[in-house]
């Protein structure tokens, strides 16, 4: 097991190289200056020496990589073009929002999706079944951005039960925040509820003829026992992993929600940054989102064989 | 030989298709048909000009002229949808094509030559941990925004599963008999590539490449809907619910409009992909079904 757990660790290294080197290329493969795309037509010499400078623009390209690696391991990951902010204070400003409703979203998501799929696979072939499934292709079908304004539209607008948009921290007023996160989340979770509903179901299909469940079914347990307890367990490793990989969906899906919400985290920093061309806050985004993704995954890795023993490394 | 090869992957007539994967995919199909019509004869059906501005205009409800209403500039918003099925259609199939063609290149590659392996599959693990979405953007943002440009800042992130796909089964398919058996007659590597190893990834690729274009058609609607797609003065279903934002409570439906549309030719391309995958591949259509 620590074998393993290090070669996994070691194994993300140049995955995230690759992203690095990705993100670095972007600005500096496309053709034409950098510093006058970033800084637009409008832009001054003096201004395009300044960016120039800052991005280390004028030095030749592996010396430029290293030493923005060099900067990236001391935890600098550059300063904002506009704002002139470290880029590391202003993702910390602005991280709180995206991951209260984040964390809300993969835990309404969770325990949505997985008693969903768990009813459609006991009950395969019924009615249940087929609304779920129905779901599911909507799910996967309907964009982020038109559910969050038809939750908007008959919650907030017709009903008048939440409101329509912004944003609040839950330090400050809980029921302020939860009353102002539960659109975005339930938009944010339609995919991943599909997702994650559909594996669960066809995982739990797969392991519901196995002996043992019908062991566990002859000993007497209760259905929900049984279903639960000993196929569920079995048939959580592809519904973790399906979790894993849906987390890129969740992350883009933020960028989405947020601008139709009007909340300040990190997808709306993301949208602004990219149309005021602040290139460092870029790179560290998407650097940054990949490191999240990658270390999520990871986790999911080294969860599998705790979820079942007989997964040994 | 293609001919062959098709009617090897897709065996059955229409009617025992119709029977096998039931009504919904048939209904997806004659919609994705409307929609592909829909975008060709555009010019021809639209009732007015779609950029025609008409500030008297503006903000209309639905009526004999304007059978959806007018948006803020006083532009037929049915025409205007009309149109932007062309961008996702033209976006969609475009990165498919390009996705598929490339992603099968690479994956075959990798998947034959262990050398190339370990490098490929990095390189596209690396793809494959950056949110497909805002990889898009940046590339977008950077290079300008033109169709094109879309096209390519879409299709790059997508390539990483078509190169999954294509490595695994040629993995499995490299052990099998008949490729040992070619390689002993001497026969050429790219020979053995194209003849022996291909085929066996066009029935799953059919499936995968309906995702694709599913996947591909939504993120053109996310950029525009984020203005990092193509310019705002072709109307793209994603353009013109942007634009809507402001007037969302004054005129729900110029967001609901083009959004119903947008949904439902992403629903008929899921719906087919699934019917694809009942029919193609047995194994998982069981599972599933």
């Amino acid at each position: 097991m620590p074998v393993y757990f290090l070669r996994r660790v070691l194994a993300a290294i140049p995955v995230m190289l690759v992203v690095a080197v990705f993100v670095f290329l972007l600005l500096r493969l496309t053709p034409g200056d950098p510093a006058a795309i970033i800084a637009g037509d409008m832009a001054t010499p003096d201004q395009l020496d300044r960016i120039r400078t800052t991005l280390g623009l004028n030095d030749p390209l592996h010396v430029q990589f290293v030493h923005w690696i060099g900067q990236l391991m001391r935890g600098d990951f550059g300063t904002s073009l506009i704002s002139n902010q470290p880029v590391i204070h202003l993702v910390g400003d602005r991280m709180w929002p995206t991951i209260w409703i984040a964390l809300i979203t993969i835990t309404l998501s969770v325990a949505v999706a997985v008693p969903m799929g768990v009813m459609a696979a006991w009950r395969h072939g019924s009615w249940i079944d087929h609304l779920v499934m129905t779901f599911s292709v909507l799910g996967f079908s309907i964009p982020v951005f038109v559910i969050g304004y038809l939750l908007i539209m008959v919650f907030a607008i017709d009903l008048k039960l939440l409101p329509v948009q912004g944003y609040i921290a839950p330090t400050k007023d809980f029921a302020g925040f939860l009353q102002r996160a539960i659109l975005p989340a339930v938009t944010l979770s339609s995919i991943y509820i599909a997702l994650i509903a559909r594996m669960t179901r066809a995982s739990l299909l797969d392991v519901l003829g196995e002996d043992y469940v019908r062991t566990a079914r002859a000993k007497g347990l209760t259905e929900g026992r049984v279903l639960f307890r000993h196929a569920l367990r079995n048939a959580a490793v592809p519904v973790m992993t399906v979790i894993g990989t849906g987390f890129a969906l969740l992350i883009s899906g933020v960028v989405v929600t947020e601008s139709v919400f009007n909340i300040p985290g990190l997808g709306r920093l993301t949208v602004d940054s990219i149309f005021a061309r602040d290139y460092p806050v870029i790179q560290a985004l998407i650097l940054l989102t990949a490191g999240i993704y990658v270390f999520v995954n990871l986790l999911i890795d080294l969860s599998y064989s705790f979820l079942d023993p007989r997964i040994r490394y | 030989m293609a001919e062959n090869l098709l009617r090897g992957a897709f065996p059955l007539s229409t009617r025992a298709l119709a029977e096998r994967v039931g009504i919904a995919p048939m209904i997806a199909a004659a919609v994705l048909l409307l929609i592909l019509l829909a975008a060709i004869f555009a010019p021809l059906i639209a009732p007015h000009d779609p950029i025609h501005q008409n500030p008297v205009m503006r903000l209309k409800p639905p009526s004999a002229e304007f059978w959806l209403g007018t948006d803020a500039y006083g532009r037929d918003l049915f025409s205007r949808v009309l149109y932007g099925a062309r961008v996702s259609l033209i976006i969609g199939i475009g990165v498919t094509v390009l996705a598929v063609t490339l992603g099968l290149a690479i994956g075959l590659v990798s998947g034959f030559f262990r050398s190339a392996d370990a490098v490929v599959m990095r390189i596209m693990d690396g793809l494959m941990a950056m949110p497909s979405v805002l990889l898009a953007i940046a590339i977008v943002s950077l290079m300008g925004a033109s169709i094109w440009t879309v096209m390519a800042a879409i299709t790059i992130p997508e390539i990483p599963r078509v190169v999954r796909l294509v490595r695994s089964i040629v993995l499995s398919a490299r052990e099998e008999p008949y490729v040992e058996a070619a390689m002993s007659l001497g026969t050429s590597m790219p020979r053995i590539l194209w003849r022996h190893l291909m085929p066996n990834t066009f029935a799953p690729l059919t499936v995968q490449a309906t995702y694709v274009c599913a996947s591909a058609i939504l993120t053109e609607a996310i950029l525009s809907f984020l203005g990092a797609g193509v310019s705002t003065e072709t109307p793209t279903w994603g353009n013109i619910m942007a634009e809507s934002r402001v007037y969302f409570r004054l005129m729900p439906s110029l967001i609901l409009w083009p959004g119903l549309a947008l949904s439902l030719c992403i629903l008929s391309i899921n719906l087919l992909g699934d019917a694809a995958r009942d029919v193609l591949d047995p194994r998982m259509g069981k599972r599933e079904d």
